[in-house]
């Protein structure tokens, strides 16, 4: 009995946190549609294909004016599809993405998920079939795609760092990784390299906080991992800056170099930083086939 | 005592808990500043990184010992220590505290009440019961409680005097048969009947000396010889080289009581008395009230000044004296002798004396003063002058308060006068009657030999009984006064030569004159001068030097002030008498300071040594402080210093004033043009000021190289106005005025090449002539101001072609009463030149009705905001408005450049000739 109101309480919880973040990336998307809009630009399906009725969930931008003036339903102009990729996308829920320096900061996590579900959209919304990594959720299209792959960014994974799923890889897909990349790095690099083996080409998005940047610590402190499972004290913490920062710009270049081996691109966001910048790289460099 | 330190305690097994100390060193030692725990995904890149530091995790040792320090501070704080404890005497029975409470003991007063205090608290552990007595003013003795005295101790207060024989008589038959011990505290100086009290307490029990070894330091009365007053010093301990410095106290002219002159005076070894001579212009002299020893808190170092250093001021004024007269004749002759020693004489015509204020004017034989002369004397007379006027042939001769009383003469007087016992009269010369209570000579005694031949005759009038303060034996007035607003005019019915009689060749006619304060008070025939007269205290000195208010006390005799010692009744203090004042110090001028000298059985002690002070205090808090610079310490250690730093630093920063931040706002202003208005305090008008400038700085923008900022409201009281090439002032009929600081400040950047625009915003209504509400506004304003001579804007005025050329000068209204600084006087046309060559100055205000502000207002976006004129007519007349704030501008900025002559051909040229 219980577990059934309780069950329904956590689902209307799980459902009230998931349009904000649904809403948040639809904002987000809608920003680089409105900015792509002015470019004239060929996109993919110039050619008209159809009108078809507006059903629910087409916003309002897509109805075609002109075909619509003319009856009294409204259409929606569909272009001609071509051949549609598969996009995947691995998001690091890992609890070391949990991390915010400060008390407004943004944490890691949520910034990767509002970023790869606001390019899960665009893709969508321009016909590609997006999916997650792994065999939860295959690439697919269509707007329900959009509320699925929202309500698996909300899922939370456990243990310290996060390592790309690299199983059931289509071949010739494209890949979005958004992690910190703190973890095991021999890890990722098999990832990587295997899924460059099916063909995959993608984006590494490095999303770090401010903090983990600048090192802005001082003093005696210890410093401990957000599972608990590393710690390391040190006596003066602003001594350790100098060789922190040259260890993070040496695992960042270990990152580039094993993407320009393996034809991925590699990308670094702050969580400091405006997310619609990030968005519009990403989108650009997802863009960019190789 | 512990060691040579006379350091004991009150709990000392209290320090046995410094044994912990060392457990204390353990276990702080073992326990390291506890770390920051911070959660940091990154911590994956500092594995394997090793601090450069390799510091121990124990506690720095110096931090150990001063957290050891702090635990021994209040440890030992507790244990309450005490410096220089006193030895616990045997004493039984009563115990009698006897202070000599004289002026010469309020110097250490402190001191001796620390002492008497720390007697009492002694006296109650032991039980005894106490008195406390003064010598100075012995009371009945009584025996009380320690603590009863510990609480009366606060009104214990040294006397500006010492006891006399006589006190100290009263003092030992009050004494009574009990027996009891005695610690007298001594002032150091011997005076008479000591030795009776000494023996008497003797009698009764043990008697201790307390005395300090400084001595006493006194300063005798100033006197004044040569133009120099006389100070000298007198001092009981004479052994060693000494300097004092003396301090001269007045009022300055602002009335504020102030050091006037300060010198030293050295006291040679050996010597027991210094003296030295103090140079001072008389207008300062006059205004010293006392003089002190600097640092010395006695009524025996301050020394008042009275009249004896007022040198005052006599105006000699004798009739016509054209003939060839004898100098024993001239009817100045013993007035001048009698003066020259203690006055400054002035002589020369009343005219030019009557300016110098003088104390005092004497008129010998001078009858009739014209009207403007009666009139000044008058004034004079009402501000307090005396005029001392001497009968004579001429005034005995002239109808002068014949039928009608002379304002500047006390009485009528007859015709002719008499004679009496002259070869052609009847009778013996008179001679003077004994002087009446109420005269102000009483007490003076006449000789035989002033005998009277002629005199002037008062005739009988009601009020003449007042006024005779003199008369001869036959009772005929023969001196009479009357007071005359503030001050008096006094006749002597006789000459002021030896012609009429014999009085200006006694000294009684010097007596007298003294008596009228003709003369400065002088210390020759003292006695004379003080008989049967009353004193009256105005100020009286207390034991410490301090003035208080003596009009409560009861006047004193003119002997008593010369001889009697200072007591209750005779305080030292500043006297009055009529006009005289008279100062009575604690030392007179003959007193010297005698040491005491104990008999040897007496044992005699410092003062010093005997004050126990309680350290605990001082203990605990340098615990207090240990612990703060401890805490500050930990927080280094830990590396957590820095947030207490910035914390610090920002609650300053939030303690600043905003003022500072007005300052930076202003002093921006002078990296750019900046416009101004003044605010006016009317929103309406300071908003359109606002808008007008800023259009005629959008115009300025467009169309010359000027570009200045935004444009700010200037509030006169508060801001400042150096940053601003022109003030535009709106008038408006209730703005405030300005303060006497912000006209300082108006006129000073008027001075300094600013200019205002005065806008009465009624050009429409008001013309030539007529005025309205803001023209009259205008001109209350104006007053203030340092505002040139103004002309209309003339023609060839270089306003009219700094920028564009001008003739009419509109803004919403177009009249043409514009008016600026007028052209100097001397400013000619050259033949056959357009202008005149007005070279010099920026005109400081321009003056006109026009409402240039409206006309010149534009919004945020650039529109304009009033309607000026109708259709193109009005934007024409729009755009000479802001031609002409162009041109304003440009005179501001840059002078009469254009006046320049240099620029006449171009100027012709587009003129088209």
């Amino acid at each position: 009995m219980s577990s059934v109101a309780h069950l329904r309480a956590r689902a209307e919880a799980e459902a009230a946190r998931l349009p904000p973040l649904l809403a948040q990336a639809e904002h987000l998307a809608g920003t680089v549609l409105l900015g792509e809009h002015g470019r004239r630009r060929a996109g993919m399906g110039d050619d008209f294909w159809q009108y078809r009725p507006v059903q629910p969930g087409d916003s309002l931008r897509m109805i075609d004016w002109r075909r619509s003036a003319k009856s009294d339903a409204q259409f929606v102009r569909q272009r001609e599809w071509q051949v549609a990729q598969s996009v995947m996308l691995w998001v690091d829920a890992a609890p070391s993405m949990q991390f915010a320096s400060g008390k407004d900061g943004v944490r890691k996590g949520e910034r990767a998920r509002l970023l790869a579900l606001a390019v899960a959209i665009l893709l969508i919304r321009s016909g590609e079939r997006v999916g997650l990594t792994g065999t939860l959720l295959p690439p697919r299209r269509g707007e329900g795609q959009i509320l699925r792959l929202t309500e698996m960014f909300l899922q939370e994974d456990g243990g310290d760092y996060g390592t790309p799923e690299t199983k059931a890889m289509l071949p010739h897909a494209r890949a979005l990784f958004v992690s910190d990349f703190m973890g095991d790095f021999e890890a990722f690099s098999q990832a990587l390299t295997k899924a460059a083996d099916r063909g995959v080409r993608g984006v590494c998005y490095q999303v770090l906080d401010p903090a983990e940047e600048d090192f802005p610590y001082r003093g005696r402190a210890v410093f401990e991992s957000m599972g608990g499972t590393l710690s390391h004290e040190t006596k003066k913490a602003d001594d350790l800056r100098q060789r922190y920062v040259e260890k993070l710009a040496e695992r960042r270049e270990r990152l580039r170099d094993l993407c320009r081996v393996t034809g991925w691109r590699y990308g670094t966001h702050h969580t400091g930083d405006s997310a619609q910048a990030a968005l519009l790289w990403l989108h650009r460099a997802l863009e960019n086939r190789g | 005592m512990i060691g040579g330190l006379a350091i004991g305690f009150v709990t000392p097994w209290l320090l046995a808990a410094l044994v912990i100390l060392p457990v204390l060193w353990l276990i702080l030692r073992a326990i390291p500043p506890a770390p920051v725990k911070r959660l940091f995904p990154g911590v994956v890149l500092l594995l394997g990184l090793t601090d450069d530091d390799t510091v121990t995790d124990r506690t720095p040792w110096w931090l150990l010992v001063l957290r050891m320090l702090a635990v021994a501070a209040v440890i030992i704080g507790l244990a309450g220590p005490l410096l220089n404890p006193q030895e616990r005497e045997d004493g039984q029975g009563p115990l009698l505290v006897l202070l000599d409470a004289s002026w010469a003991s309020a110097s250490d007063w402190d001191a001796r009440r620390a002492m008497v205090e720390a007697l009492l608290e002694e006296a109650a552990r032991d039980g005894r019961v106490v008195a406390v007595q003064r010598l100075s003013a012995p009371e009945e003795l009584r025996f009380a409680q320690a603590d009863v005295w510990t609480s009366r101790m606060a009104g214990v207060l040294p006397m500006a005097w010492e006891a006399d024989a006589a006190t100290h008589e009263t003092f030992v038959a009050g004494l009574g048969e009990q027996a009891f011990d005695t610690i007298w505290l001594s002032d150091g100086l011997e005076r008479g009947g000591r030795e009776a009290v000494l023996s008497a307490l003797q009698a009764r029990g043990d008697v201790r000396v307390v005395q300090t070894g400084r001595g006493a330091l006194a300063l005798a009365p100033p006197t004044y010889e040569d133009g120099k007053v006389l100070l000298t010093a007198k001092r009981t301990q004479a052994a060693l080289e000494r300097e004092i410095t003396v301090q001269a106290i007045g009022l300055d002219p602002a009335g504020t009581e102030r050091v006037l002159a300060a010198l030293p005076i050295t006291f040679e070894a050996g010597s027991a008395q210094a003296e030295t001579a103090l140079s001072l212009p008389s207008e300062l002299r006059a205004r010293v009230t006392r003089f002190e020893i600097a640092g010395v808190r006695s009524a025996g170092a301050v020394s008042l000044s009275d009249d004896s250093l007022r040198r005052r001021e006599v105006a000699l004024i004798a009739g016509r004296e054209d003939r060839e007269g004898l100098q024993l004749l001239s009817p100045l002759h013993y007035l001048r002798q009698a003066l020259v020693e203690t006055a400054d004489v002035l002589e020369g015509a009343l005219t030019d004396v009557l300016p110098a204020n003088p104390d005092v004017i004497v008129l010998a034989d001078v009858a009739v003063l014209s009207e403007g002369e009666t009139a000044a004397m008058l004034e004079w007379l009402d501000q307090g002058g005396l005029l001392l006027r001497f009968a004579g042939p001429r005034l005995a001769a002239s109808e002068v308060s014949r039928t009608e009383e002379d304002p500047l003469l006390p009485v009528r007087l007859r015709a002719g006068g008499r004679s009496v016992g002259g070869a052609m009269s009847w009778g013996e010369p008179k001679s003077l009657a004994p002087f009446d209570v109420d005269s102000p000579f009483y007490g003076l005694s006449v000789p035989d030999e002033v005998t009277v031949t002629a005199q002037v005759v008062a005739q009988p009038d009601p009020t003449l009984a007042d006024r005779v303060i003199a008369e001869l034996s036959d009772g005929t007035p023969l001196v009479t006064r009357k007071a005359v607003g503030q001050g008096q005019v006094v006749l002597v019915h006789v000459t002021a030569n030896a012609q009429w009689s014999a009085l200006p060749l006694s000294g009684l006619f010097v007596q007298m004159l003294d008596r009228l304060a003709v003369l400065s008070a002088t210390g020759a025939d003292a006695e004379e001068r003080m008989a049967g007269t009353t004193w009256q205290p105005v100020k009286v000195l207390d034991g410490f030097g301090r003035l208080e208010d003596g009009q409560t006390l009861a006047g004193v005799t003119g002997e008593a002030m010369l001889e009697a010692p200072l007591s209750m009744d005779l305080r030292p203090g500043l006297y009055r008498d009529g006009d005289r004042l008279l100062a009575l110090n604690v030392l007179r001028a003959e007193d010297d300071l005698q040491p005491v000298r104990w008999p040897a059985d007496v044992p005699v002690e410092g003062l010093r040594g005997a004050v126990t002070t309680d350290l605990s205090g001082y203990f605990l808090a340098a615990a207090l402080i240990l612990l703060a610079v401890d805490v500050l310490a930990s927080l280094a250690v830990s590396g957590r210093l820095w947030g207490a730093r910035v914390a610090a630093v920002v609650l300053a920063g939030l303690a600043l004033p905003q003022e500072i931040l007005a300052q930076e706002v202003f002093a921006d202003h002078a990296q750019e043009v900046v416009l101004g208005h003044i605010v006016t305090g009317n929103r309406g008008v300071d908003d359109t000021a606002l808008a007008g400038l800023r259009g005629l700085g959008m115009v300025l923008n467009f169309r010359t190289s000027v570009e200045p900022a935004a444009p700010v409201s200037v509030d006169l009281e508060s801001d400042e106005l150096a940053f601003f090439p022109l003030l535009y002032w709106p008038i408006t009929p209730d703005q405030p005025t300005p303060s006497r600081e912000a006209y300082a400040k108006l006129n000073t950047y008027l001075r300094s090449g600013g200019m205002i625009l005065f806008d009465t915003r009624d050009g429409d209504v008001a013309g030539f002539g007529t005025s309205s509400p803001n023209g009259r506004k205008l001109q209350s304003l104006a007053t203030g101001l340092d505002i040139p001579p103004l002309d209309p804007v003339p023609s060839d005025h270089v306003l009219t072609r700094t920028f564009y050329l001008l003739q009419d000068f509109p803004g919403r209204y177009l009249s043409r009463d514009v008016w600026v600084e007028a052209a100097p006087p001397d400013a000619e046309q050259i033949e056959g030149m357009p202008f005149r060559n007005l070279n010099d100055g920026v005109t400081p205000v321009v003056i006109g009705g026009n409402d240039w502000a409206a006309a010149w207002a534009r919004d945020a976006m650039g529109n304009t905001m009033y309607p000026v004129g109708r259709g193109r007519s009005g934007e024409r007349q729009r755009e000479i408005a802001y031609r002409f704030g162009v041109n304003l501008v440009m005179h501001v900025l840059t002078g009469n450049y254009k006046s320049d002559q240099v620029h006449v051909p171009a100027l012709l040229d587009r003129l088209g000739q």
